[in-house]
């Protein structure tokens, strides 16, 4: 009994971490940005099949990808925002406007993206074991790559926590998601810092992919389940709170892994009536203003 | 004055469409079935653009619950299809839908833009994932056959609905009504003030546009023989109608209709011909559209009027 529970909690944990990982990227993207980046989990996608294809062709770590995968990812999102999204917010006539053309524009990336993937991996189920020696904790036993997986979501999410918080690129940041208007003239260059939290994103993005890749199953058509995993957790957490973000990946991951315990097929059915409630009852989210 | 008539000019006098009706109308009697099939499906797409359009174009609430409103007659079709007759089967489609959009007009009132899209989106995925869940474990089957109808039968039926989708968006948009829904769009809170009940005509016009979806959802299903959940609530039916109502320009009633006309061929061709490269052309089209043309095509074709029209008074 004990173990049972000790599994569904520690299970819950670690799809939380990484919940909490897709989600602070996704919410940085939408709340300072404006930008509701759909193709959020096709960057998540690419990460974990450069991961997979490093590993399984040149045997290179998964845990050394992350080290690559993350800032490639970075200079991806940076070009992409300086290019499509700064042109789209430059061409829009409010912020509203922006927000809906950059979500259809992003819809076009996740198809773009999707399918250039399915072209170079083909749309099968990919998998590679790593780290998969197990230990056993008061009789739950646990594969080492998913408490490895738990650790890495863990640091990386309070580095960043720390980075936003204590740096003075954190500040402009901030700034920026406060009141962009006033940032600018306090002399933050906005395209710049725009650019760099899009960037930021698909950072985030990169290093969820390869810890993904390491305790899960993979496939070209994965993105989307991911990316409305981190919308429902920014929402539940309160748009613009990092926070919030944050405990709300791991609430989310928590109730996945009950709900998975009894049915493994409702887990996403539940994630959608929870959000669909949390929509009408408290759009503002837990933490939210 | 005078620009208001140029926006609101007609590009095609109703003469030219009563024309073009009756060529559609007789068109099974002279042509190959494999065009006949062609044209439903593209009767499909301009169908639901247009019925899109009738709430999201004025209200700028951008809908992504057209596959909901779609797998709702779809499943209707599939579940009463065997024990009615195919009219009742219908309406019973669109009733089916008319009510969920009801419902769903009635709860998201207080959500606006982002939280409106996402929420449109959810209910469709929930729908879908739900259905998948309860086929699976519940009735122990994923998919069901639908009764086959011949195809000049679902032709002549998609275009009674495709002339009554147009005749309901001409009216609506020519009346009080549309004038009000027009209003919302522009200034919620401002068109409250003046004593229009937001609530009241948002949920109707939504109702309204997801009645048409249901009846193309009934038909269609009897075309594609067998269906499952993710066939018919594909989130792709959701994003099309979007795409294809911004690529035509929602200004003009003939925009949705031409911008859907033309993807939807489109599709057909490029799925043929390039299946593996078609959703990244998709793609890439969407991207060039929404950066490019903001006000569609009829907005490309009105600003080069206006352009000409200047030009003709600089030099007279």
């Amino acid at each position: 009994m004990f173990s049972t529970i000790l599994d569904v909690v520690i299970g819950g944990l670690i799809m939380g971490g990484i919940y909490a990982l897709i989600a602070v990227g996704l919410g940085l993207q939408y709340g300072v940005g404006r930008v509701l980046n759909v193709s959020h989990g096709e960057f998540i996608m690419i990460g974990a099949f450069a991961t997979w294809s490093l590993y399984t062709l040149l045997g290179i770590s998964p845990l050394l990808s992350l080290v690559i995968c993350g800032p490639v990812l970075f200079m991806i999102g940076f070009l992409i925002h300086r290019t499509l999204f700064q042109y789209l917010r430059d061409q829009s006539e409010s912020i509203g406007a922006f927000a809906d053309s950059s979500l259809l524009a992003s819809f076009g990336l996740l198809f773009i993206i999707q399918n250039v993937a399915l072209l170079i991996w083909k749309a099968d189920i990919r998998g590679y074991s790593y780290l998969d020696s197990s230990i056993s904790i008061f009789d739950a036993i646990f594969a080492v790559n998913r408490l490895v997986a738990l650790l890495f979501a863990v640091v990386i999410s309070s580095v960043f926590y720390i980075f936003l918080t204590r740096t003075r690129l954190g500040k402009a940041i901030r700034a920026a998601a406060e009141d962009p208007v006033t940032a600018q003239v306090m002399g933050v260059n906005i395209h710049r810092v725009l650019a760099i939290c899009f960037g930021l994103g698909a950072l985030m993005a990169g290093f969820a992919g390869p810890l993904i890749s390491m305790i899960y199953e993979i496939q070209p058509t994965m993105g989307l389940e991911y990316t409305i995993i981190a919308i429902i957790v920014v929402v539940l957490g309160g748009l613009g709170s990092i926070t919030g973000s944050l405990i709300g990946g791991f609430i989310l991951g928590l109730i996945g892994s009950i709900v998975t315990y009894f049915d493994a097929g409702l887990s996403l059915v539940a994630y959608y009536v929870i959000f669909i409630l949390l929509l009408l009852i408290r759009p503002t989210g837990i933490l939210g203003k | 004055m005078d620009r208001v008539r140029v926006t609101t000019q007609r590009l095609f006098p109703f003469g030219t469409i009563f024309l073009i009706l009756i060529l559609l109308a007789t068109l099974p009697l002279y042509v190959q079935p494999y065009l006949v099939i062609l044209l439903t499906t593209i009767l499909m797409y301009v169908i639901i653009t247009v019925s899109w359009t009738i709430f999201s174009g004025p209200t700028r609430y951008i809908s992504l619950a057209s596959a909901a409103f779609f797998g709702v007659g779809v499943y209707t079709s599939a579940l009463l299809g065997k024990a009615f007759p195919l009219p009742v089967v219908i309406v019973a489609g669109s009733l089916f839908s008319f009510i969920l959009a009801l419902c769903i007009g009635l709860l998201t009132l207080r959500l606006r833009g982002m939280y409106f899209i996402i929420f449109t989106f959810s209910i469709t995925e929930l729908m879908r994932h739900f259905l998948l869940w309860w086929e699976t474990t519940m009735t122990g089957t994923v998919g069901r056959w639908v009764v086959i109808v011949d195809h000049t039968v679902v032709y002549y039926v998609m275009l009674v609905i495709f002339v009554l989708v147009l005749l309901a968006a001409h009216l609506i948009r020519h009346s009080r009504f549309g004038l009000a829904l027009r209003s919302i769009g522009e200034q919620e809170e401002a068109a409250t003030h003046i004593g229009i009940n937001a609530t009241l005509v948002k949920t109707i016009t939504f109702a309204i546009s997801a009645f048409f979806m249901g009846a193309t959802g009934a038909i269609m299903a009897t075309k594609w023989k067998y269906i499952d959940p993710k066939i018919a609530f594909d989130p792709l039916l959701s994003f099309m109608p979007v795409l294809m109502a911004i690529f035509g320009g929602t200004g003009q009633l003939f925009g949705p209709v031409f911008g859907a006309a033309v993807f939807a061929y489109l599709e057909e061709v490029l799925t043929t011909k390039f299946p593996y490269y078609y959703m990244l052309l998709f793609g890439s089209i969407l991207i060039v559209v929404i950066l490019f043309l903001p006000h569609g095509m009829v907005g490309l074709v009105q600003n080069l009027r206006k352009r000409g029209v200047k030009r003709q008074n600089a030099n007279p």
